[in-house]
């Protein structure tokens, strides 16, 4: 049966001419755009290819086997001027993370800190928290660096006249030197104890919410958990005969040795991002927990909760999720901003690709080097905390 | 005391004063710091290690600092703790100028007044329309013929700048202005069409043993130099005008780089989508660092032999490109808040791409993201500091020629706490000004 045109229900497609049809468009826009990236691509890679032929530079990444031939200065895991120009990238990659990790967790614990200062019903406590706040976010973090790195090595006292405390910590203008711990076969156990609390730890707490969820009753599980976690370490040192041998650093000669040496490159870099980043997330912990509606912590008070539950059940849930997303750019700047390291000397990723661009002329390489690894980075830090965000978003029907 | 007529009688009352101990200077210490046994530990805490600090920093800035030396030596010997002010007196010029030639330092301070004179006036809201251009073509052609000294036309850049604004004309206005404007446009458009293809031909026909596109327009291009003052190349330049040139002029330039790269993240044609969103996210993926020193030794590789870019405009090419992805993401953020009836009602009204942009959703989203702008200003001004790294004298890096000085050497933390003055100065205005802006901005919104 033939179906008039006029009565079916998918109405007639209307006759435009080709270029009006907005797919045909579409496509042709797209064409011409792409077209002209890729001719000015081919037209730059052509220059390049000319450009190094005649410097004779060599292209491709066979250099990362040659011997570096450059010391670094400060470095966690060994490498010396005989290893390969791979291994001073990995280096630099480590120095990189190190500054980074730390400077996210310290800025944090600083940042909630005087974002929480900046409420404080104590108006000096709240005045200073702002007054700090706007000092650090309105210099830029290039000039904390060169304060801190030349005030360090300028201003503070030689190894002889180092600041001490406790005859242990000293502080030089040669670094900060903290004692450490020799190491001992018992380690081994007490770390293997360590891994154990963790997972008892897990499981009792997902034990005690089941049966919350059953019962109603409640169990400590915060505490518990803690008291797993170091308890469990701390009786197999015991056990172990308690063993407690430190290497604590001494003035020999013009410096100190033993113990352990934070260069002091590292502290200036780790001060300046945790100072300057503190100050951001102190005004993202501040809206976040101003977001947060006063008829909340009412209700929660009057529902018979006490301060803390309040705070960790009601309040803290809801400010998570205002304070996560403006976070994750923060620690994604923490790691980016690490790289202002070249400028006062610590060896870090960029230095090393510096030094290594440089000695090679291989410059392409190198940077494409530091982009791919500042995006694995970056791009890890954003997928984590975007699970997390996820995590912690509020469930919606 | 108050006399109350209550009827027939007069009463007379005495109203007591509210106790001293709730009023005044003492009332409001009780209610605000020690108003608990804990906040009061914290104030009597505060007070000790804060006045501590202070003091320190009041003896060593104030009380024991010289003002008047010849030497670093010589502050030494009159006071051995203070601070050294006649260092950042005897090197200010250089902070400020760099290595501008010495006599003819007023022209960057006359630059510097036109930058900040440019900025202060887009910041007041009855200029927000075609007002800006006006300020900023004039404000730029001062900045540059001061700093140069001479301004170079080229002949092209003319032609194609009225191309662009007579096409941009004809495609938005054609049915909305009036005829004579509608002439204009194509005036416009034609003499720069015609005049471009004339110089286009002269360029093919002189093409024949040419070696490259780049080196033959470069030379080819005819134009016209104004010159009233001596020619001061940008290697020269240095200090404050650098920081306010790259910053202001790298967001400028970045500012449509954004608004292209987020209309082109939210298109739907999958192509021109992922071009944007790969710049967008590989960009804010690296540091800036990497973008400069890309800029220092990966754009001479680029380019054909025999050409050279000023290493200035390098910086300022990698400070834009940055400053866009951020700014792309800005402006995303204001699209996306914008309805969806106002797209629906754009296309009902028979609008095109380019209207419904230009008229409806541009206007309404770059109002949204203005102040998240400012701040973002705020940021790029801060990160032009890291033009240091590849030795271009900003007004950081003039500082830190200043400290090089053997004469001055050991004083270096005057000149930093005296950059540190200065740029806190300008960003925490700028933000304070931010901060006016979304009070003003949200006045519709908020009761």
């Amino acid at each position: 049966m033939a179906v008039d045109a006029r009565f079916s229900s998918t109405p007639p497609k209307p006759k435009v001419a080709p270029w009006n049809d907005p797919v045909i468009r579409g496509w042709f826009f797209q064409i011409v755009v792409v077209g002209l990236f890729v001719l000015l691509a081919v037209y730059l890679v052509q220059n390049t290819m000319e450009n190094l032929e005649r410097q004779k530079i060599a292209s491709g990444f066979g250099f990362l086997e040659k011997e570096a031939g450059f010391e670094i200065g400060d470095t966690i895991i060994s490498y010396s001027a005989a290893d390969t120009y791979g291994r001073a990238l990995i280096v630099g990659l480590v120095n990189t993370l190190r500054v980074a990790v730390l400077g996210i967790i310290l800025a944090t614990i600083l940042g909630t800190l005087i974002g929480i200062g900046r409420l404080s019903s104590n108006w000096l406590l709240a005045k200073i928290c702002e007054i700090y706040v706007e000092a650090f976010r309105n210099v830029p973090l290039l000039l904390w660096l060169l304060l801190i790195a030349k005030y360090i090595r300028e201003s503070l006292p030689g190894p002889r006249q180092a600041w001490n405390l406790l005859d242990a910590f000293f502080l030089s203008n040669r670094g900060f030197y903290v004692p450490v711990p020799i190491a001992d076969p018992i380690d081994k156990y007490v770390g293997i104890a360590f891994l154990i609390g963790i997972g008892v730890a897990w499981y009792v707490a997902r034990w005690a919410k089941k049966r919350q969820e059953m019962t109603g009753q409640q169990f400590p599980r915060i505490w518990a958990g803690f008291g797993i976690i170091i308890g469990l370490p701390l009786v197999v040192w015991l056990l172990g005969g308690a063993p407690l041998k430190l290497s604590v650093p001494a003035l020999q000669g013009f410096n100190f040795s033993g113990g352990v040496v934070l260069q002091p490159e590292f502290i200036a870099l780790l001060i300046g991002l945790v100072l300057y980043t503190s100050a951001f997330i102190a005004e993202i912990v501040r809206s976040g927990i101003l977001a947060i509606n006063r008829g909340q912590t009412e209700a929660s008070l009057a529902n018979g909760l006490t301060r803390g539950q309040t705070m960790r059940l009601v309040l803290l849930p809801q400010a998570l999720r205002v304070i996560v997303p403006p976070m994750t750019s923060q620690y994604l700047n923490i790691t980016k901003n690490s790289s202002l390291a070249i400028a006062i000397g610590y060896p870090d990723l960029v230095a090393s690709v510096n030094v290594t661009i440089n000695q090679t002329g291989q410059a392409i390489e190198g940077i494409l080097f530091i982009m791919a690894a500042y995006l694995t980075v970056s791009l890890s830090i954003s997928l984590f905390m975007n699970w997390y965000n996820k995590r912690i978003a509020l469930v919606e029907r | 005391m108050a006399d109350i007529t209550n009827g027939s009688a007069t009463v007379t009352r005495v109203y007591r004063p509210p106790p001293s101990q709730a009023t005044g200077a003492i009332g409001w210490m009780r209610r605000n710091l020690f108003n608990s046994v804990l906040n009061s530990i914290i104030t009597i805490l505060l007070v000790l290690v804060i006045g501590m600090i202070v003091w320190n920093f009041l003896d060593w800035a104030v009380f024991k600092s010289v003002t008047s030396a010849k030497s670093g030596q010589e502050c030494g010997k009159i006071s051995p703790d203070g601070a050294c002010w006649a260092f950042v007196v005897d090197k200010y010029r250089l902070i400020f100028f760099g290595t501008y030639p010495y006599e003819e330092q007023w022209r960057p301070l006359f630059a510097c007044i036109s930058v900040i004179a440019m900025l202060v006036l887009s910041c007041d809201r009855r200029f927000w329309n075609a007002w800006l251009a006006a300020i900023w073509g004039i404000g730029s052609i001062v900045t540059f013929l001061l700093m140069f000294g001479q301004i170079f036309v080229p002949l092209s850049v003319l032609l194609i700048v009225a191309l662009v604004a007579g096409g941009v004309g004809l495609l938005l206005r054609r049915r909305a202005a009036s005829a004579i404007e509608v002439v204009a446009y194509w005036v416009l458009a034609t003499v720069g069409a015609v005049g471009l293809a004339v110089l286009l031909w002269d360029w093919v026909m002189g093409l024949i043993g040419a070696p490259d596109l780049m080196v033959r327009l470069s030379a080819f291009v005819p134009g016209f130099t104004i010159a009233p003052l001596s020619y001061v190349e940008t290697s020269k330049w240095g200090g404050l005008p650098v920081t306010l040139i790259l910053a202001s002029y790298g967001l400028a330039f970045a500012f449509p780089l954004g608004i292209l790269a987020a209309l082109g993240r939210r298109s739907k044609l999958p192509l021109i989508k992922g071009l944007c969103v790969g710049y967008i996210e590989l960009i804010r993926g690296v540091p800036l660092i990497s973008l400069l020193i890309m800029a220092s030794v990966m754009l001479p590789l680029f380019l054909p032999t025999g050409m050279t870019i000023d290493k200035f405009l390098r910086a300022l090419v990698a400070v834009t490109l940055f400053a866009g992805a951020y700014i792309a993401e800005i402006i995303r953020g204001g699209l996306q808040s914008i309805p969806k009836g106002q797209y629906e009602a754009a296309d009902a009204m028979g609008l095109s791409y380019m209207q419904k942009t230009a008229f409806i959703i541009l206007p309404q989203a770059l109002q949204v993201v203005i102040p998240p702008l400012v701040n973002t200003f705020i940021g790029f001004f801060k990160d032009t500091s890291l033009v240091l790294i590849i030795g271009i004298f900003d007004l950081l890096n003039a500082g830190e020629q200043a400290i090089v000085d053997r004469v001055w050497s050991g004083y270096a933390n005057e000149i930093h706490v005296f950059l540190a003055i200065i740029y806190f100065c300008m960003c925490y205005s700028m933000s304070r000004y931010s901060k006016y802006l979304e009070r003003e901005m949200n006045k519709s919104v908020r009761r």
